[in-house]
């Protein structure tokens, strides 16, 4: 199964970023193939929209879990339609590392 | 067509409505009465409260065009969501999903032409009201209301200027405060802009960029002090500096502030009605030239 971490920076060492549409980057963890994988972000700096954009993303790539902060209404209501499990961390100290080995 | 002036101001609450209530009731009684105050401040329009005499008339609902995906005749290409600059589109072709946000959408119509499959028929949305209210001699105040939660006010206002009286010989456009869309849009294709300031210095700040945004938009300008006698002298030294004209100083006046905040406007004193006398005889030898 695909989870998808929002992360400061590209690497496992980077800080967990609160933000969800807004995020840096994504970190989609694969727990099949134990495979980690990051993506820029490019709708961080977007005028609006940035919450629904990631949301679009998530569901393109399969991810069934995400991580993050917090979510927006509009991405809320995406992920809630196609069943994608939300988790909120409200610790911004936490590496993106920490929160993959948290999940097994 | 109607000499169209807007009344602006950076900064709220320097007098903008005191100033458009009133040089309407002037323009009314020495000018002509084929004028037209238009209330552009649409998130909080309250210039009908200054004009209890106005009663509404009728309401108009103003509605934008949002397109609905046809899911029978999309192919998911995602041509629509490469087009949509405001992130209003969502296509997710493995689960063959795809839908329009209402609230991000702008109706831009790039999306319906990007379309090759003619999958983005249009529907109305309301997205606020234009409210006609009128006085016992005909005379229009027209004002638009947006609808709570829409964020299109800069549309609603280019709605409700297009429903301004063509036949009127002036119309004043009542400008919410600020320098950004909505400002842009309430002063657009006007012939002349009235800034309305106070001496202080956030009003001097705010002043300063609107001058810039009106000089940008090449549009012929002057300002009103209002609350004169009150802060500091740096507003004059800078009118004087850019060779801005001023129409006009109105002194402050506890007695004034009082009945303002009864909801009462008229300045029925003796250096108020001096100075609106002045302020619109300028203003129609503006027109002349």
């Amino acid at each position: 199964m695909k989870t998808l971490i929002t992360s400061k920076g590209d690497s496992t060492d980077s800080f967990f970023d609160l933000r969800f549409g807004r995020g840096k980057y994504f970190c989609i963890h694969d727990s099949e193939t134990g495979n980690i994988e990051f993506i820029e972000n490019l709708n961080a700096e977007a005028q609006g929209g940035a919450g629904t954009k990631t949301a679009e993303k998530v569901i393109e790539l399969g991810v069934k879990k995400v991580i993050s902060g917090d979510f927006g209404p509009k991405a809320k209501d995406l992920l809630m339609k196609f069943k994608i499990q939300m988790v909120m961390i409200t610790d911004s100290n936490k590496t993106v590392m920490e929160i993959i080995k948290s999940l097994s | 067509m109607p000499f169209k002036i807007a009344i602006a101001s950076g900064k709220g609450g320097t007098g903008k409505t005191t100033v458009s209530v009133n040089l309407f009731k002037w323009i009314i009684q020495h000018w002509t009465e084929k004028v037209q105050l238009v209330d552009c401040d649409v998130e909080e329009p309250n210039d009908h409260i200054f004009l209890p005499e106005y009663l509404l008339s009728h309401q108009q609902e103003i509605t934008q065009l949002i397109p609905k995906i046809d899911l029978n005749n999309c192919t998911f290409c995602r041509k629509c969501v490469e087009w949509c600059e405001f992130n209003a589109i969502v296509v997710i072709p493995p689960v063959q999903f795809a839908e329009v946000n209402n609230s991000l959408c702008h109706s831009c119509g790039a999306c319906i032409i990007a379309c090759e499959d003619n999958a983005m028929p249009e529907f109305p949305y309301p997205i606020g009201k234009a409210n006609f209210y009128k006085n016992e001699n005909g005379s229009v105040l027209l004002e638009g209301e947006l609808k709570i939660g829409s964020s299109m006010q800069t549309m609603l206002i280019g709605e409700i200027k297009k429903l301004s009286n063509p036949n009127a010989e002036v119309v004043l456009f009542d400008s919410p405060p600020g320098t950004s869309c909505p400002v842009v849009e309430s002063v657009a294709d006007t012939d002349y802009v009235i800034l309305v300031t106070e001496p202080t210095p956030f009003g001097l700040h705010d002043l300063k960029l609107t001058v810039d945004l009106i000089r940008e938009l090449k549009i012929d300008f002057g300002v009103i002090v209002n609350k004169s006698g009150l802060g500091t002298k740096d507003v004059y030294e800078y009118l004087e500096k850019e060779d801005i004209p001023l129409l006009g100083k109105i002194p402050f006046n506890r007695e004034y502030a009082s009945n303002y905040a009864k909801g009462d406007l008229s300045a029925n004193n003796e250096i108020f009605i001096n100075q609106y006398h002045s302020i619109g005889e300028a203003l129609k030898e503006r027109m002349s030239e």
